[in-house]
């Protein structure tokens, strides 16, 4: 192959060239290029059917990748300013999942704000480790979770000398960035590792102006979503390692749970998307963060609406913000966030990212129009006219300090009982409950629940958010530790 | 030499116009704008390949859209139009010297520039005194206007491209707040005949109607338009499109159609069987 370069997208070309061979499968997938399942065909198109291959000499091998995937990571890790990157078919969660798995084993520590995704908890009920939470300070006016102060870690450090890691997100859902240079300088002074969530920072890397990104911090590891900001199919994303990490231990821990049938149609969208990004990332983000500075200045014109911006920033808990995010505080017209989501959905046929109780995020992104956001801001317009109320009976989102009674692991196979919710207070609870999105848990295996965590699940499912985690559906139950 | 302009009326459906020849070709930032000339139907404009208007028949759409609810409204002083780049609209609402203010929003410049130059026969009142064009987004425009107009013509493209926003709830919402308490918004509704355009039109229908109090449809006969069968809509606050009509008022005007007449307005109010229904299936919740 001629040389590598960010022109160059091996894994796209690999399958344009694998096409004109007119191999003859008599291998997997059985729908042979879309023949043996036509209504598929018909719906995907029969390009996209014919793409959908297995792993084969010309085509490279995910888990062990040693032409063009290996040429596709080198890329990706170049442009993405790592010492390696793995490309990832199993989500962000995955890529999560893969970063805590390669640093801590069972009964070590991790040092991690609450506000993490649950992916992060998932992979302590795997791997055994023991979460320490740091609590990321809540801003009082808009009800969310922020980032996690440098003191609060410096303390988190002082107390578990023993902990293995810290994780930072970078940014946070909301777009709120902690001083992840600062941590990271921390962490390795005390012999730590520093990991990143970058599920929503993809374009840190790309575009000025925006806050600073792990690997340019410094960070040995990060998970970052190429199919949120970057454009890519959804599920794929990358796994960053800095020059500290050993790739061949990452690549073991990979594949104890990535697929083996690793998809080329998302492969191959994670290649197209860094070419992309590597090629006119600069200019994309640009025209992103304009558009939603733009609305942000339309949203904040029509009243009672807060779009946040930088204006937050305090040089600790909010180090930075993500000026792409639009996220827009709901409660001076009287109404949730999720109250303004699900209108949007149903009266406007508009679908945004999420609402929580105070707030809504838009996501905003290299696919938008002006139109788009004309429409948006227009919506959110007519719901102030119609729906606007006084807004005395909401409850602010509050950080609720968590009480790990047990570790993780542990709690999710204990023995259990299951009991109904509100006589659960004072038990140790053996699931998680989340509200989706954001999917950051309320309660997680191993902690203690509360009257005002109770207070809470009741309030949130009364606005109408999606609770997910538990057996019960319903939620009107909780698993919680027998005799505890 | 045949040189034919063809539209697709549906993937099934073709109509052609022998063209004479073609006058403008341009690409603007938001669309493709074209001008031809041709035996049947005079000079034509097509806008990304759908036919706008041409000089034979324009006028049935532009009487239709402006007579209507002008033969209503007692006292229209105020008007906002838009849309309405080829400037059609404004020539028939020039012909009201009791319009005090003419404000029309038209997205795309160029769309006025190339028919101010080769459609005089639309365009030729634009430069009326009461008339302020604005360059701007139909939709964000009246997102700032309250309480402001008593008529609003909404003479939009197709509700895909560019017009889309303008077939919108947020939009109709938006038009009920820049209206005065008695106003009236009349809008380009497509057609209910082809399966495609029938359910845009009923979705229009279904916004208006949870938007306005009074939401009646009416039609008219436009050959160069898909199926021939053109939907109009009637949205108002407070004055009915056939109780509140003043033909002896209208009439003492003395204004000259080619189409309209007040006889006319109260037939159209009367749709086929077919398109009472399509409309009744989004009315029956509110």
């Amino acid at each position: 192959m001629s040389q590598l370069s960010q022109k160059r997208a091996p894994i796209y070309e690999a399958l344009e060239e694998f096409k004109k061979m007119r191999v003859v499968p008599f291998d997997v997938p059985g729908h042979k290029r879309g023949r043996g399942n036509p209504e598929l065909a018909e719906l995907l198109g029969e390009k996209c059917v014919s793409m959908d291959v297995n792993s084969m000499k010309p085509l490279d091998n995910l888990c062990h990748p040693v032409s063009v995937i290996r040429d596709a990571e080198r890329l990706a890790a170049e442009a993405f300013h790592a010492a390696h990157a793995f490309l990832m078919v199993g989500g962000t969660t995955s890529a999560v999942q893969s970063m805590i798995l390669s640093v801590v084993k069972r009964g070590e520590k991790i040092i991690l704000p609450r506000n993490v995704h649950r992916s992060v908890m998932g992979a302590m009920v795997l791997c055994g480790a023991v979460p320490v939470y740091v609590n990321p300070e809540c801003d009082a006016r808009l009800g969310i979770p922020l980032g996690m102060s440098v003191s609060a870690v410096e303390e988190a450090i002082r107390k578990n000398p023993d902990a293995k890691a810290v994780l930072v997100n970078n940014p946070t859902y909301y777009g709120i960035c902690s001083d992840i240079k600062r941590i990271t300088q921390l962490a390795h002074q005390n012999g730590m590792l520093c990991l990143a969530d970058e599920a929503h920072g993809t374009h840190f890397y790309f575009g000025e102006g925006l806050p600073l990104s792990a690997m340019d911090a410094g960070a040995d590891m990060a998970a970052v979503s190429m199919h949120k900001s970057g454009g890519s199919l959804t599920q794929s994303s990358l796994l960053l390692i800095g020059p500290a990490m050993q790739e061949g231990h990452v690549r073991q821990i990979i594949n104890l749970t990535q697929t083996t049938s690793g998809s080329y149609l998302l492969l191959s969208s994670l290649d197209i998307s860094r070419r992309n990004l590597a090629l006119r990332g600069k200019e994309t983000f640009e025209k992103v963060k304009e558009l939603a500075e733009y609305a942000r200045g339309e949203i904040n014109a029509i009243g009672g609406y807060y779009a946040f911006s930088r204006e937050l920033v305090n040089g600790d808990s909010i180090f930075d913000f993500d000026v792409t995010k639009l996220s827009v505080n709901t409660l001076d017209i009287g109404l949730a966030g999720i109250e303004v989501y699900d209108l949007l959905r149903d009266e406007y046929d508009i679908q945004i990212e999420f609402g929580d109780l105070g707030n809504i995020l838009a996501y905003v992104s290299i696919g938008d129009r002006m139109r788009e956001i004309e429409r948006l801001v227009s919506a959110l317009s007519e719901i102030r006219r119609r729906f606007a109320k006084s807004g005395a009976d909401l409850m602010e989102q509050e950080y609720i300090d968590p009480e790990v009674a047990v570790s993780p692991q542990e709690a999710f196979y204990a023995e259990t009982e299951s009991l109904p919710i509100e006589e659960t207070a004072g038990r140790i609870c053996s699931e998680f409950v989340m509200c989706y999105p954001p999917g950051i848990p309320i309660l997680a295996p191993g902690e203690r629940i509360t009257r005002p965590i109770l207070d809470y699940i009741a309030y949130a499912k009364e606005k109408g958010c999606s609770m997910t985690g538990p057996e019960d559906p319903g939620i009107e139950r909780l698993n919680v530790l027998k005799g505890d | 030499m045949e040189f034919w302009f063809s539209e697709r009326h549906t993937p099934n459906v073709k109509f052609s116009i022998r063209v004479d020849r073609q006058l403008f070709s341009g690409q603007s930032e938001l669309q493709r704008i074209d001008v031809f000339d041709s035996p049947e139907f005079g000079r034509f404009l097509v806008l990304d390949g759908y036919m706008m208007l041409t000089e034979k028949d324009e006028f049935i759409y532009h009487e239709m859209i402006t007579h209507v609810p002008l033969a209503v409204h007692p006292h229209v002083k105020d008007v906002l139009v838009i849309g309405a780049g080829d400037g059609g609209v404004i020539r028939e609402l020039t012909r009201y010297p009791d319009i005090e203010r003419i404000d029309m929003v038209e997205i795309d410049p160029m769309v006025v520039e190339v028919c101010r130059k080769y459609l005089p026969q639309t365009a030729y009142k634009l430069d009326d005194p009461r008339v302020s064009i604005y360059y701007a987004d139909g939709l964000k425009f009246v997102r700032s206007c309250n309480d402001q107009y008593d008529l609003i013509i909404v003479d939009s493209t197709d509700p895909f491209g560019p017009g889309e926003g303008l077939f919108t709830r947020e939009f109709y919402g938006n038009c009920y707040k820049a209206l005065h308490d008695d106003g009236i918004m009349v809008n380009q509704h497509e057609s209910p005949f082809y399966n495609e355009d029938a359910i845009a039109c009923q979705r229009a229908h279904k916004r208006i109607v949870e938007s306005f109090p009074i939401s009646r449809v009416y039609q008219a006969h436009i050959p160069t338009y898909p199926s021939g069968h053109w939907l109009f809509g009637f949205a108002s606050k407070k004055y009915h499109p056939l109780k509140d009509l003043d033909d002896k008022r209208w009439n003492a005007r003395g204004l000259s159609c080619g189409y309209y007449t007040t006889m006319l307005h109260k037939g159209a109010f009367y749709v086929p069987a077919y398109v009472e229904e399509l409309l009744k299936d989004v009315e029956h919740e509110y």
